[in-house]
């Protein structure tokens, strides 16, 4: 899959969608990157201050780890993970080979309701993607 | 591979410093870190070991400014040296753009110079690249300790050894006190950036 470049309509498309279905949920910040640590799009409340491009960097990283003991465990992949901390907590989801979603959230939200919204959300974005 | 976002005009350029264990590939960074302060939006993230070991990767991004409209943002990140993490340094590798080699001039790591360099050319072929045709630029470290009357390989050697085939820029530096760091970062950003044109072009 070329993921190089993608373009500005599709990038609108995506955007569009992280916007009415995650960030309107309540999620503070949502982030694509690929699996070499680049950002593809990122959204927020216009709240939340985090630095994407250092957290794209260790999220990449973090998700290849997990990806290394799927594999010697067995397992083909470990497709979602979910970080939770006191106040916030990060859920991450594969989108397919190359990319990743990553939402992150408050107390407020239910990691149930979230799920089914990422859920969503991924389908969506990769009907985006498969046109080209 | 590099992303280039259409809509922001931003492009992300990914560039990997790599080499033998203890070779001076995070204090590159830390130098560029500690001169280039006020270029750096956000901090340096280190993921080391109790004994300052690279564990997983450095990393340090910049802006760079402004070429045809599209802002360039640069990745550094370094790769663990120890011979046991390859499988973590080939993680690292994913999607690179450039790369610096900083060899170890110290003569006692003349074989592992050697030893690091042709693993990098197995694990680029893992990922469908060639070390021939990725820009590249060599760097000789630590040559500030011929002055503390450390045994230090002539450049021959060491051109000889490394750079024979691959014919790219090389550089004597030393991360430590800054000498040619500078010059191989601006090396590596300008041959990357050139390899991306023409690859769109």
């Amino acid at each position: 899959m070329n993921y190089g470049i993608v373009s500005q309509e599709q990038l609108e498309q995506i955007d569009v969608i992280l916007t009415e279905k995650l960030i309107k949920l309540g999620v503070d910040c949502v982030i694509i990157i690929d699996m070499a640590g680049n950002i593809i799009t990122a959204r927020d409340n216009g709240e939340s201050k985090y630095d994407v491009y250092s957290f794209a960097a260790l999220a990449a990283g973090n998700f290849a780890t997990v990806d290394a003991m799927a594999k010697l465990v067995g397992e083909q992949e470990f497709s979602l993970l979910f970080h939770k901390g006191q106040d916030s907590n990060i859920h991450f989801s594969k989108i397919d080979d190359e990319l990743l979603l990553i939402s992150m959230f408050g107390k407020d939200i239910s990691l149930g309701f979230l799920r089914l919204n990422v859920v969503d959300v991924i389908e969506k974005i990769r009907k985006i993607w498969n046109k080209k | 591979m590099s992303f280039i976002n259409l809509k922001d005009k931003v492009v992300q350029v990914k560039i990997v410093y790599y080499g033998p264990g203890r070779g001076g590939k995070t204090t590159n960074l830390e130098y560029i870190n500690r001169t280039y302060r006020k270029q750096i939006l956000s901090e340096m993230v280190s993921l080391k070991t109790h004994g300052d070991r690279t564990l997983f990767f450095d990393f340090l991004p910049f802006d760079m400014g402004q070429i045809k409209g599209y802002d360039i943002k640069i990745q550094l990140y370094t790769v663990p040296g120890q011979v046991k993490y390859n499988a973590t340094r080939k993680l690292v590798l994913r999607g690179v753009d450039g790369l610096v080699f900083v060899a170890d001039a110290m003569e006692k790591q003349r074989e592992k110079n050697i030893r690091s360099l042709n693993q990098l050319h197995e694990n680029l072929q893992s990922y469908k690249e060639s070390i021939f045709k990725i820009p590249l630029v060599m760097q000789y470290n630590k040559v500030d300790l011929k002055e503390h009357g450390i045994p230090i390989l002539p450049i021959e050697v060491l051109q000889k050894d490394l750079n024979s085939r691959l014919q790219v820029p090389y550089f004597e530096a030393s991360a430590l006190t800054g000498y040619n760091v500078a010059a191989t970062l601006k090396k590596i950003i300008s041959s990357t950036v050139v390899s991306i044109q023409k690859k769109l072009l």
